[in-house]
């Protein structure tokens, strides 16, 4: 599903301040994997992120999606098969646009937004009822702007809205670094859901070593702008929280 | 009682100004200042199409062409040259200058033997209550188109754009494309306003446009603390409550007028009056 080929990236490239972020990253994700990524701050795990949706692109390399080279896409072109969750919980939902405008954005992820009006009863009801599966008690709540809700009740929001327009990656880049444990908890274990019932391809960055060892089927660590480990299902599965650990000792 | 009528119809020609800020400044969270040159634009337009005995119902959608050209040239500025909004729409509105100047041939063109659309569409034999209905009715079809407009999906998207950049983008929008968008149609509603006032006062002049951003700042900023006080997110009702200070802003003028101050010290009344309604509400609601 995701296919880098021979990645590079070099950030002000003949300057003093030159950074090599990513030398040379081959990567392939199947569908419906669920890849965690860990590595020490520099390490290029995000680059390696913003590369694959589009918000970067690579000085060397390039980038499939769904086998189709998208290496000159921008972002927003690149959207009809990514979602994503920000690092921010307040980035990822417009705060003065209501819950229900989001979602209708959301909805509407890979279509254009046209000069008619889609909010009708029929997708109020839906939006209520995907809102109900959280258990937050938003289903009533849905003509509140967005910006009235916590951190965690936004982040869990942006996941949900990920699954409203057909979805084929999902990018979760620290989703819970901003987060109390009982939210991140909450995000974690419905981006885990949401990736077995739509079989989402899924990558992790994630900082938080216990979330690396529950979730994803695969995890790789990143340092230096290198894979330096990259543990396959039955591999992973045999891990001990201790062993990643050792990693980065 | 006159100098009411007179507030109130200004008030009304200004409503394009007011929503063309209200777009540009609430919506993208773009201090546009392309104001200045595309309201002119659209009074020099207007009075040189009629002077010239163009059909007077071509003219308004070459105005609003003219003034959605002017916006469209700042957001690609803004967005495509990466240059500062404010600085973007400084230097449209300065080459504006030069342009309306040579548009009109001459710094001042007066109207009064030629009709416009307040002497060619008469619905009621008074001028005065004549020009306030058509007024009137000009502004409520232009925030009806507005209103729809920022309701529909495509709408959503433009508020979203202001809201919050990165999650739009992530959900498939060009921003840039959605702010030269956007900044079109804020100045094209402005150079409407142009249009109007051109006709109002019987001539079109180089210099009108000076400050005028002014008024669309003063008609929001009343608008967006009506909306605070009262709770309102819904989008008609923000529109309206920007209609509202568009209006409220002309008869504060009108009525410092009335009471006799002089009509030079006009813009610093004005200027004196913005600041209060901008920092009124932040002192009482730190006492609060």
């Amino acid at each position: 599903m995701i296919d880098l080929v021979n990645i590079s990236k070099t950030f002000n490239a003949g300057k003093p301040t030159e950074v090599n972020a990513l030398n040379g990253i081959d990567l392939y994700v199947e569908i419906g994997e669920f890849l965690v990524i860990v590595g020490s701050n520099g390490s290029g795990k995000s680059t390696l992120l913003n590369i694959i949706a589009g918000n970067i692109s690579p000085t060397n390399g390039t980038v499939a999606l769904d086998g189709r080279d998208v290496t000159n896409f921008p972002d927003y072109e690149r959207s009809r098969y990514i979602s994503r969750v920000f690092q921010n919980p307040l980035s990822g939902t417009a705060p003065d646009l209501s819950i229900l405008d989001n979602f209708r954005l959301a909805a509407l992820r890979t279509h254009p937004k046209g000069l008619k009006i889609g909010i009708d009863d029929g997708f109020r009801y839906k939006v209520m009822e995907k809102l109900s599966l959280l258990g937050m008690g938003l289903e009533n709540k849905i003509n509140q702007p967005m910006g009235t809700l916590s951190g965690g009740q936004r982040q869990a929001l942006t996941l949900l809205m990920s699954v409203m327009a057909n979805c084929k990656i999902l990018l979760l880049d620290e989703p819970t670094a901003a987060l109390d444990p009982r939210s991140a908890d909450i995000v974690m274990q419905t981006a885990d859901k949401l990736t077995h019932d739509f079989n989402l391809t899924t990558v992790l960055i994630t900082h938080n070593l216990k979330d690396a060892f529950t979730y994803g089927q695969r995890i790789i660590q990143m340092a230096e702008g290198r894979v330096v480990h990259d543990l396959k299902e039955d591999q992973k599965a045999q891990l001990k929280q201790t062993d990643i650990f050792k990693w980065f000792s | 009682m006159d100098f009411l009528l007179t507030a109130i119809l200004q008030g009304l020609c200004f409503a394009g100004i007011a929503l063309g800020i209200y777009i540009s400044m609430k919506i993208f969270n773009i201090p546009d200042i392309t104001t200045d040159g595309s309201y002119t634009l659209g009074a020099v337009v207007s009075a040189v199409l009629f002077t010239h005995g163009l059909k007077f119902y071509y003219i308004l959608p070459i105005v609003i062409a003219a003034g959605a050209l002017a916006g469209a040239l700042t957001g690609w500025i803004h967005t495509k040259l990466k240059v500062n909004a404010l600085l973007a729409g400084i230097l449209v509105m300065t080459a504006l200058y030069s342009i309306n100047l040579t548009i009109m041939g001459r710094s001042n063109l007066p109207l009064r033997d030629y009709s416009t659309v307040f002497t060619r569409l008469r619905f009621l034999p008074d001028p005065n209550q004549n020009a306030l209905l058509f007024a009137l009715l000009f502004v409520a079809v232009l925030t009806l188109i507005i209103g729809y407009l920022l309701k529909t999906d495509f709408g959503i998207a433009m508020r979203a754009t202001g809201s919050s950049e990165t999650m739009i983008r992530a959900l498939g929008v060009d921003t840039d494309r959605m702010k030269i968008i956007g900044l079109a149609i804020a100045n094209a509603l402005t150079a409407t306003s142009g249009y109007l006032i051109t006709q109002l006062q019987s001539f079109a002049d180089i210099n009108m446009g000076i400050g005028i951003v002014i008024v669309g700042l003063g008609s929001v900023i009343i608008g967006e603390t009506l909306i605070h006080w009262f709770n309102i997110n819904t989008v008609w009702k923000s529109l309206f409550t920007v209609l509202f200070g568009a209006v409220l802003f002309q008869l504060v003028l009108a009525f410092t007028l009335s009471i006799g101050v002089n009509a030079n010290l006009l813009k610093l009344v004005t200027a004196v009056f913005v600041l209060l309604i901008v920092s009124l509400p932040r002192l009482t609601s730190k006492t609060a």
